[in-house]
């Protein structure tokens, strides 16, 4: 498979060329000969147990993960729904017929910008105040960095049903603070405002809720990438008439663009994957512009109990972000972090 | 990789930062104090925002009913009351729920270490064929999409007859926490040195009796923050819980929380008061862990 040419890719400079490597190599020669005094039997014992070990973790891997994801293949060309799956029924084969009636229904097309366009802007706002959280907390005094970084901690441990039920509240019609910070404060008409009749204000509070659970992570994250940028480049730079933009663009950036990569790839991942905070703040039965593709994919199978059709967007949703799955793995190849 | 490339081509005028004149340094460090300045005032509008939804949540599951149904939302409250907490509490199923949580998130947290702690140790110190591709899996299965992975697992569960039964929650808990785990107490495998177990095997300890008596007393460290981190990860998820338990007393905490919506309206006082007891622990348990976290996240252990 892709991970047969992942481990191909950083072959050149191989990564565990490092000492590592031969620090790890020689005691595996120098168990050998002692567990081998018993015999062959005992040698082979030896090598076997690597795999006992990892034995229990493949096999629950394999029945969690890769078996229904096999299974969820199968389905999507057979018509499963309710008799099928109550009763054990063989499900009829359709061939493509699910593929193309859900790729023919607007309504998906609709989840699906809709996914990618939230996700977008949840992704380039987290990672723009991030950095930009990351960058000030370098600049600023002691005592302001550790005050940012208590509320970084503290917002990220909040659970995310938590968080939801918050910004809920946040946001209530009559007796939210934004609309009376809003109205009283800012002299806007906010009084009694709905945020949830126009989809677009409701996803600016969904989002609001995304990105501001996600910053913390983003945040410490790039500031630890930061410190790690010598000091004196940056001043050589600035005495050789470089600008902070350029020394940011020249200087800075390269050097924490891998840890940057990852964590974009991360909150790519993540932020598609706004099924729960939609829920969770809609109650249990969104509105149809609310339904962002993992909603699409329940209601097709739990509300049209055509499980098949459910069975095709998750594998749909799976391929779509393959892609940025193979990109994160490559990006750990490539720091040698799977040695 | 490439950062470290480009970086040297900047090295260059280094030697000119020795040859600075003095006098030139005032102006910059005056024009430095300034713009501390306002990132320090940056810092705490930053600071405000980020903390202000922590602050309101528990203000508001300390103030007074009467405060939260009032169209003047005070920064602080005339009085505290516990008022909500006592009414979150009555609320049906409290008493099952919490139970639901720890059996539920206890359960696979355990059974996670004991599998992840063994699998780690195989992979951080013996090399076998098939190694790095387990290692490539552990990676791409945490960055396998939840919300696309709920049907295939609830049909999955579904044929193994564990809707709406804790263990086919757990077995999930479990398994969705187990690559992270491994990841990252693989990593503290990995730095306790091989000498350790070589010299417990040459005194006539068996591999089995070096690991139990050298390694897994090194290991407590990791397997702790490991262990923290999954239970986190359990005690927070919903969508799973919420999907395939479907009595009231079987609901977890998270599951129960819905319950305060109702057609009537939304009771926040008790909702702000009873998230605010789902959050404590988990907040508490957070602060011994964020730094690892911080690391881990980047290195492979992808958040669940």
């Amino acid at each position: 498979m892709s991970a047969a040419d992942m481990l191909k890719t950083p072959g050149g400079p191989d990564p565990q060329a490092s000492d590592t490597a031969v620090a790890d190599k020689r005691p595996a020669e120098v168990h050998e000969p002692k567990t081998s005094g018993g015999g062959g039997r005992r040698r082979n014992k030896g090598a076997l147990l690597p795999y006992f070990l990892i034995a229990p973790t493949v096999v629950a891997i394999l029945a969690v993960f890769v078996w229904p994801l096999i299974k969820t293949t199968i389905m999507s060309f057979q018509d499963v729904g309710r008799t099928e799956l109550w009763t054990g029924a063989p499900a009829p084969w359709v061939g493509f017929e699910q593929f193309t009636e859900i790729l023919g229904d607007s309504a998906f097309w609709d989840s699906v910008v809709l996914t990618i366009v939230f996700m977008a802007i949840c992704v380039v706002a987290t990672l723009a105040i991030g950095l930009g959280i990351a960058l000030m907390m370098q600049r600023m005094s002691d005592w302001a960095r550790l005050m940012i970084t208590g509320a970084l901690i503290a917002a990220w441990s909040i659970p995310l049903m938590v968080q939801a039920s918050i910004f809920r509240w946040l946001s209530d019609s009559d007796y939210g603070v934004l609309n009376m910070v809003l109205t009283k404060h800012l002299g806007f008409d906010f009084q009694g405002h709905n945020w949830w009749l126009d989809y677009k204000q409701g996803f600016l509070i969904i989002g609001a809720v995304v990105v501001w659970g996600a910053i913390p992570f983003v945040a410490i994250t790039l500031y630890a990438a930061l410190t790690q940028v010598p000091k004196e480049l940056e001043e050589a730079a600035a005495i050789d008439g470089v600008n902070a933009f350029g020394n940011f663009r020249y200087v800075t950036f390269p050097v924490i663009k891998p840890v940057f990569q990852m964590v974009a790839t991360l909150s790519v991942i993540w932020d598609f994957n706004v099924l729960g905070q939609v829920w969770l703040m809609r109650g249990s039965k969104p509105e149809p512009e609310y339904e962002v593709i993992g909603l699409y994919a329940f209601n097709k199978a739990f509300e049209s109990n055509s499980f098949s059709q459910g069975a095709a967007i998750s594998l749909i949703t799976v391929l779509l972000l393959s892609g940025v799955a193979v990109y994160y793995l490559r990006q750990l190849l490539k720091i040698g972090e799977v040695d | 990789m490439s950062a470290t490339a480009s970086a040297p081509k900047t090295d260059t005028p280094v030697t000119t930062v020795k040859s600075v004149p003095t006098g030139k340094k005032k102006p910059s460090s005056d024009r430095k104090k300034k713009s501390r300045f306002v990132y320090n005032g940056i810092g705490v509008v930053a600071f405000v925002v980020m903390i202000f939804p922590v602050y309101w949540l528990v203000v508001s599951a300390l103030r007074p009913n009467k405060e939260i149904r009032s169209y003047d939302q005070t920064l602080w409250p005339s009085s505290f009351t516990f008022d909500n907490f006592a009414r979150a509490i009555d609320y049906e199923n409290f008493g099952t729920a919490i139970k639901s949580s720890l059996i539920v998130s206890f359960t696979a947290v355990v059974g996670a270490m004991i599998m992840a702690t063994v699998a780690a140790y195989a992979i951080g110190r013996f090399r076998f064929y098939g190694r790095r591709a387990f290692m490539i899996v552990l990676i791409l299965v945490q960055l396998l999409p939840p919300t696309a992975m709920l049907i295939p697992i609830y049909l999955q569960l579904n044929d193994f007859g564990a809707l709406n039964e804790y263990w086919g929650v757990i077995v999930i808990y479990l398994v969705s926490t187990l690559p992270f785990a491994t990841w990252m107490i693989r990593g503290f495998v990995i730095n306790i040195p091989k000498e350790l177990e070589e010299s417990a095997m040459v005194d006539g300890c068996t591999q089995m009796g070096a690991f139990w008596r050298i390694i897994f007393p090194l290991l407590a460290p990791g397997l702790a923050a490991a262990s923290i981190y999954s239970l986190i990860n359990a005690w927070n998820e919903y969508l799973l819980a919420y999907i395939v338990l479907q009595d009231n007393d079987k609901f977890t905490l998270n599951v129960w929380l819905t319950n305060f919506t109702t057609a009537r309206g939304v009771d926040y006082g008790a909702l702000m008061a009873a998230s605010t007891m789902i959050a404590i622990p988990v907040v508490i348990f957070f602060m011994f862990i964020q730094k690892k976290m911080a690391t881990g996240l980047t290195s492979g252990a992808v958040k669940g």
